[in-house]
């Protein structure tokens, strides 16, 4: 365990630690609304040890609070997070051989671990910050959901603050460097064009799923691209 | 009290199904050698779903356009990041810009 701090410079351990710090006041914020809309203190609590990802929690509470059934409200929140799957095989040679650390290092899979690991060229400080960003959001978003539900309505609207931006600005910032590649770059490009013009139609998390999409223009492009390549015409 | 045992169910099933959603990659990688062309794939796919993330949590809430506030938050932020701003600088510029926004009454 010691290795993986030792690995991350300071920069990054700084970096990381910064997004814990929005994700904790998100989480006091989960924590304060699911209380205050009336649900048990513990559900906040249950959901964020459980569950441990932000937008389908949101989604869940939101859905039990006015009055929805919980286990459609389950379902709906499972479709938001079905683009773990392509995450976990994205990252999944990151976790480990044990059978300990491939479920660990599984429940701490969340965008922002994923997004961090993907921008690190050297395999061992991928696992390092996977690692490293996965348990400190994990503390920290654990912390924050529990100040939330015990404390109220100390932070109510993180809004105020500009956290809704904090977090799209966060998977920016991560994505940029990948984007350098042309490939990768036209695909993403088409993938955020598919989803943002399905959103306002499709039950939340398939619009981002769609986005995959593109990869599929992404890769027909990078082949047009490269006529070079072709097999001679007559090897006779 | 039938309400908080379904609630308790409900949450534990979504657990377990995230939970299950995570483990497939790690659990299937392990018995299957991939190919360095489909492990690129997969490596694209994980950037073009973060993408997507972070296009529509800029723009939408839900069905609905986010306001300006955040857009403009998260615009900021992009062109500090593209003009490879430290890191904080990129996340405090888009939050204080949303906050600051909406501190003048934008939405």
């Amino acid at each position: 365990m010691r290795s993986i701090w030792r690995t991350l410079d300071e920069g990054l351990a700084r970096d990381v630690a910064l997004v814990c710090l929005a994700d904790a006041i998100v989480g006091v914020s989960f924590g304060a609304i699911t209380v205050s809309s009336g649900l048990p203190v513990w559900l906040p609590m249950l959901l964020s040890v459980a569950v441990f990802a932000g937008a389908a929690q949101f989604m869940f509470v939101g859905l039990v609070a006015s009055g929805g059934n919980p286990i459609a409200a389950a379902v709906t929140g499972l479709l938001v997070n079905v683009r773990h799957v392509p995450f976990g095989f994205a990252v999944g040679d990151l976790l480990g051989k044990g059978w300990a650390r491939r479920v660990a290092g599984s429940h701490l899979m969340v965008d922002e671990t994923v997004a961090f690991a993907l921008v690190q060229r050297d395999p061992e400080r991928r696992r390092a910050v996977y690692w490293a960003c996965g348990i400190s959001l994990f503390v920290c978003w654990n912390l924050g959901v529990m100040i939330g539900a015990f404390g109220g309505s100390v932070v109510n609207d993180t809004d105020a603050f500009g956290m809704d931006a904090a977090f799209p600005a966060v998977l920016l910032a991560l994505v940029l460097p990948s984007l350098r590649d042309a490939a990768t770059r036209r695909a993403s490009l088409v993938g955020v064009v598919i989803a943002l013009a399905t959103a306002p139609f499709l039950s939340a998390g398939l619009p981002v799923l769609l986005a995959l999409l593109g990869l599929g223009v992404g890769l027909t492009g990078r082949r047009e691209g490269k006529p070079v390549q072709a097999e001679p015409e007559t090897a006779s | 009290m039938t309400g908080s045992t379904s609630i308790v169910l409900a949450a534990i099933l979504l657990g377990a199904g995230t939970f299950a959603f995570r483990f497939a990659g790690p659990a299937l990688r392990t018995r299957v050698e991939l190919p360095a062309g489909v492990e690129r794939l997969l490596v694209v796919a994980a950037v073009v779903l973060l993408a997507a993330l972070g296009g529509t949590a800029s723009l939408l809430d839900g069905h609905h356009f986010a306001g300006i506030a955040r857009a403009a938050g998260v615009g900021v932020g992009g062109v500090l990041a593209w003009r490879r701003a430290p890191f904080v600088v990129v996340v405090m510029g888009a939050a204080a810009t949303a906050a600051g926004l909406r501190l003048l009454g934008v939405p």
